[in-house]
């Protein structure tokens, strides 16, 4: 018998029924990812990159082809696949605890009340924020949401952590920051995680895998370069070491050159 | 996100006094804290703070005030002829003057409640009284099967399609064009003005709840679907908050309708509520009532209003 890997995306297609016919969005994708393992996609705007993702997370049903995790056929939406949100979806009408319990209760009903309400602050002590437990998303900024946002979704404690571009609403600074709370998290917890990113230098700081996409329609794997750099890593000695180069090239060159930005060729 | 933020925005009022004594609490916190001055600073706080309060309200307060006595003076000078054919604020004071001063003639309050006289001649009052209580069963039932609808249609495409078309022709007719359907169906002029009201009021709640549901952002419900929420969790935990400020909008509306409906209604069942008023002091060719009636009905309606509004911020602010 075939050894699965941890993560196993075989030949999926996906397509979605428009007006015009059925639309290709991706196109025979074979992927595997090790447990523990952190990957990062990347690829330009619209190549299918967060469709993949939601592929994963079940929220999207593949036209053909299988997934497993761990040995399971994926086959709809589950809290064993956490995802954390670009929009970091919180329910405004909840407390950042009680948006976090709500995942807690759902995950963990076995527990006590109290072992649940600690774990609920644990993990938001893990991202820093349990100074806002009882506070709401409206009374806080983008990038302290975007942290409850992970901790509700490691507190799921799940099998793979999905991460849907968490930082391309914020600024630079806040996402360095949100950046490395991700690192510090993957160092202590080893998940198995999968994000979606369009930002190179967060591909190859976080990723210890950088797969890249070609562009839409129809849109396949193009490259997948590993990062050969150790943890913990710091982005500041980063910059100095040739493996953070070379993956960086290779990405760029990747997205810039041989795959561009589809608008921009058709303007050109 | 936005999407909900911006509901929200509706049945709050920046301009309040509240919002304003809000702002105005940093001072007296900051002077507190000071201690330099240990005594005096928290009463020149305090005072501070009573004086700005005084002033927002009496800055929301003066222009009404001022319409008001524009208007009366207006309507004085325009009526006082003596051949006026409209009665001028004075001759209303005087010839009404029994109804505006007396308006809980024949109701009593005690340790069982209140009661009612039921031998005819009571206070407008009581005519409201009991006006509002009917208000009261035909907008409840209103708003229960109205939220009921408005979910069943809000969540189900197929009963969308199915109920939508017959709501949208429904609810466009007006209260006294229902009245002889009213009187067929239930035979009896009581059950038929509640059901006048309920008619009338429950088409805002049934839309705007289900409008509320089908705009209830995709994010959400992914949340709930990774999550694993089944359908009772999803009801109670997503659907149900996510909706509460356009369902309130659909009962705000409701409760004005309903109110409008109420002469309507009580042409029907006669003898007491303000309805019955009105049709009563015009067949008396009492005009001056008719006009202390319409001041009691306006002044009830935005009351009820309000009161649903506030409701309503409750409601969003604790789930």
């Amino acid at each position: 018998m075939k050894q699965r890997s941890y993560l196993a995306i075989e030949d999926v297609t996906v397509e979605f029924p428009t007006k015009q016919g059925p639309f290709c969005a991706l196109q025979s994708i074979d992927l595997s990812v090790e447990r523990g393992e952190f990957v990062a996609l990347i690829g330009h705007s619209g190549c299918g990159k967060s469709t993949l993702l939601n592929v994963v997370a079940g929220l999207v049903k593949p036209s053909r082809g299988v997934l497993f995790l761990d040995g399971d056929v994926i086959s709809g939406p589950g809290p064993d696949r956490a995802v954390v949100f670009q929009d970091h979806s919180l329910l405004p009408w909840l407390t950042v605890e009680e948006n976090v319990r709500l995942a807690v209760d759902k995950t963990a009903g076995d527990k006590s009340k109290a072992e649940r309400r600690d774990w609920v602050l644990h993990n938001l002590e893990l991202v820093q924020m349990a100074h806002a437990a009882r506070k709401r998303p409206g009374e806080l900024s983008g990038g302290m949401k975007q942290r409850v946002g992970i901790a509700r979704a490691i507190a799921m404690k799940p099998r793979i952590l999905l991460m849907d571009e968490p930082f391309g609403a914020l600024d630079a600074l806040t996402r360095a920051a949100l950046q490395d709370v991700v690192m510090e998290l993957q160092a202590s917890l080893n998940n198995t995680v999968l994000m979606i990113t369009h930002d190179v230098d967060e591909a190859v700081l976080l990723a210890d895998r950088v797969v890249m996409m070609t562009n839409g329609p129809a849109a396949r794997i193009g490259e997948d370069h590993a990062v050969a750099m150790a943890r913990p890593r710091d982005r500041l000695k980063a910059l100095d070491m040739a493996e953070y180069a070379a993956a960086r090239h290779a990405v760029v060159h990747f997205l810039h050159e041989r795959y561009r930005n589809p608008t921009v060729g058709r303007a050109a | 996100m936005s999407s909900l933020s911006t509901l929200k925005v509706v049945p709050l009022r920046r301009d309040d006094p509240q919002a304003a004594a809000v702002v105005a609490t940093p001072a007296p916190v900051e002077a507190v804290v000071a201690p330099v001055m240990p005594q005096a600073a928290p009463v020149a706080g305090l005072a501070q703070l009573w004086l700005d309060r005084g002033r927002s309200v009496a800055a929301s307060v003066l222009p009404t005030m001022l319409m008001i006595i524009t208007l009366l003076f207006v309507w004085q000078l325009s009526c006082s002829a003596p051949d006026a054919s409209f009665p001028s604020p004075m001759k209303v004071w005087e010839e009404s003057h029994e109804v505006i001063v007396h308006p809980f003639k024949g109701v009593s309050l005690d340790l069982t409640g209140l009661h009612i006289d039921d031998q005819g001649d009571v206070g407008i009052a009581a005519h409201i009284l009991t006006s509002l209580s009917r208000v009261m069963i035909g907008y409840g039932m209103a708003a229960v099967a109205g939220i009921a609808l408005g979910v069943l249609i809000g969540q189900s495409p197929f009963a969308y399609r199915a109920l939508d078309p017959l709501f949208q022709v429904l609810r466009t007719v007006p209260p006294l064009a229902w009245l002889p359907i009213s009187l067929a169906i239930f035979q009896n002029a009581g059950p038929s003005a509640l059901f006048l009201i309920f008619i009338t009021a429950i088409w805002p709640i049934i839309l705007n709840t289900a409008s509320g549901i089908q705009q209830i952002p995709l994010a959400y419900r992914n949340v709930a679907r990774v999550l694993g929420l089944n359908p009772v969790e999803y009801f109670l935990r997503i659907m149900l908050p996510a909706t509460v400020p356009p369902m309130f909008t659909g009962l705000r509306i409701g409760i004005g309708m309903s109110w409008l409906a109420i002469v309507a209604a009580e042409m029907v069942q006669g003898g007491t509520g303000v309805g019955f008023f009105i049709w009563d002091s015009y067949n008396s060719s009492l005009l001056t009532d008719t006009i202390v009636a319409l001041l009691w009905i306006g002044m009830v309606g935005f009351t009820l209003d309000r009161i649903v509004a506030a409701i309503g911020r409750i409601v969003a602010r604790s789930n």
